[in-house]
């Protein structure tokens, strides 16, 4: 069993607002050390094996394919991790 | 003349589409997702709504359904000189064509991370185009807009591009409801077959059930109508249309060969006409 893990982030030149909301409530909780936050997205796919360079790469493809949108989206990470 | 809607799961508005090409005098056609088949129509109008539940990202699986593979195939790609099958994409509909490539840039939340629901004044900029030449150049129209995630972006050689080819459709006046770049509410392809729009033209069909704020109460709020009565104008073969786009390359939008005498446009669609 292996897992892989693929994390998207809004390009920096895209306006997030769910990461600027998130910014707001973080000052108002006081957590007034943190001057910014961006939003993205973990995702965790499966295989029944161990995680190939092959499944890797098939893991990017489908970062790009499905996972993101490359026009607002960037691919950060796509990396084998304990399942 | 057949207008598929093509219905997700979770889509809203597709009873209103279809019920817009009635009343413009189109025969609807309803298509399910999960059918390749087309039924052979002669356009496709992608609803709004919710399709998937906005998982992923809005229209990012309705991109994948069987019955987009047949759309995106026929329809071109958006820089194609030739025209391809017309589709319109409303609200989730447009999500759908850019998450598809079939249009430029994306749709993204709204700036002030709040739904919207309002009557929307929009600017026609480009009247070449297989849905919009009913109206004039400039003209100023009102219908609904409601959205969460209708703020278009794109990058700035993108956005620059599509000015410069006139493929920007439709631009919001008064306000910007959603943080769009250069305020834009609609875009199209290079020959001016698929369009995608923020706002519910479908919603302002009928007297005195769409947005009226012109002078006398109750006899407006059809301002949408048009988009529908060009398409079908257009599939007649009566809506000849110079485009910018095409011009260039000396290719002409045109139904070269459907027959159609051109005493059969209906006279609404004809370009210059006053708003009806």
């Amino acid at each position: 069993m292996g897992r892989v893990v693929v994390d998207v982030m809004p390009k920096p030149e895209i306006l997030d607002p769910q990461g600027q909301a998130v910014a707001g409530a973080l000052a108002r909780l006081g957590f007034t050390e943190f001057t910014a936050a961006r939003q993205g997205k973990r995702f965790e796919l499966d295989v029944d094996a161990e995680v190939t360079p092959e499944v890797l790469e098939r893991a990017r493809d489908a970062a790009v394919t499905l996972l993101s949108n490359p026009v607002i989206e960037d691919v950060v990470r796509v990396e084998a991790v304990p399942g | 003349m057949r207008i598929g809607v093509v219905t997700f799961p979770g889509s809203l508005d597709d009873g209103d589409a279809a019920r817009a090409v009635r009343l413009a005098g189109g025969e609807p056609v309803r298509l399910w997702h999960a059918e390749p088949d087309l039924r052979g129509v002669d356009a496709v109008i992608l609803p709004g709504g919710f399709s998937y539940g906005d998982y992923l990202r809005c229209g990012a699986i309705a991109r994948f359904a069987p019955v987009m593979s047949e759309i995106t195939r026929l329809a071109g790609p958006p820089e194609a000189r030739s025209p391809g099958l017309p589709v319109l994409g409303i609200c989730n509909g447009f999500q759908v064509l850019c998450e598809s490539h079939l249009l430029p840039g994306a749709l993204v939340r709204n700036d002030h991370r709040r739904f919207i629901c309002r009557d929307q004044r929009l600017r026609i900029e480009r009247t070449t185009t297989v849905w919009t030449h009913g109206y004039h150049d400039g003209e100023e129209i009102v219908v609904p807009l409601k959205n969460g995630e209708g703020g278009f972006v794109a990058d700035p050689r993108t956005l620059d591009e599509l000015e410069a080819q006139g493929r920007v459709v439709a631009r919001y006046l008064e306000v910007n409801p959603n943080g769009s770049y250069r305020d834009i509410a609609g875009i199209s392809n290079v020959t001016g077959t698929v369009v995608g729009l923020m706002p519910h033209p479908e919603h302002a069909v009928e007297p005195g059930f769409g947005p009226d704020l012109g002078p006398v109460e109750g006899d407006g709020g059809t301002d949408g109508l048009r988009f529908f009565i060009s398409a079908l104008a257009w599939l007649a073969g009566a809506g000849r249309i110079e485009l910018s786009g095409a011009e260039s390359s000396g290719v002409e939008l045109s139904r070269a060969g459907t027959g159609q005498a051109s005493s059969s446009r209906p006279s609404v669609a004809q370009r210059g006409a006053p708003p009806a």
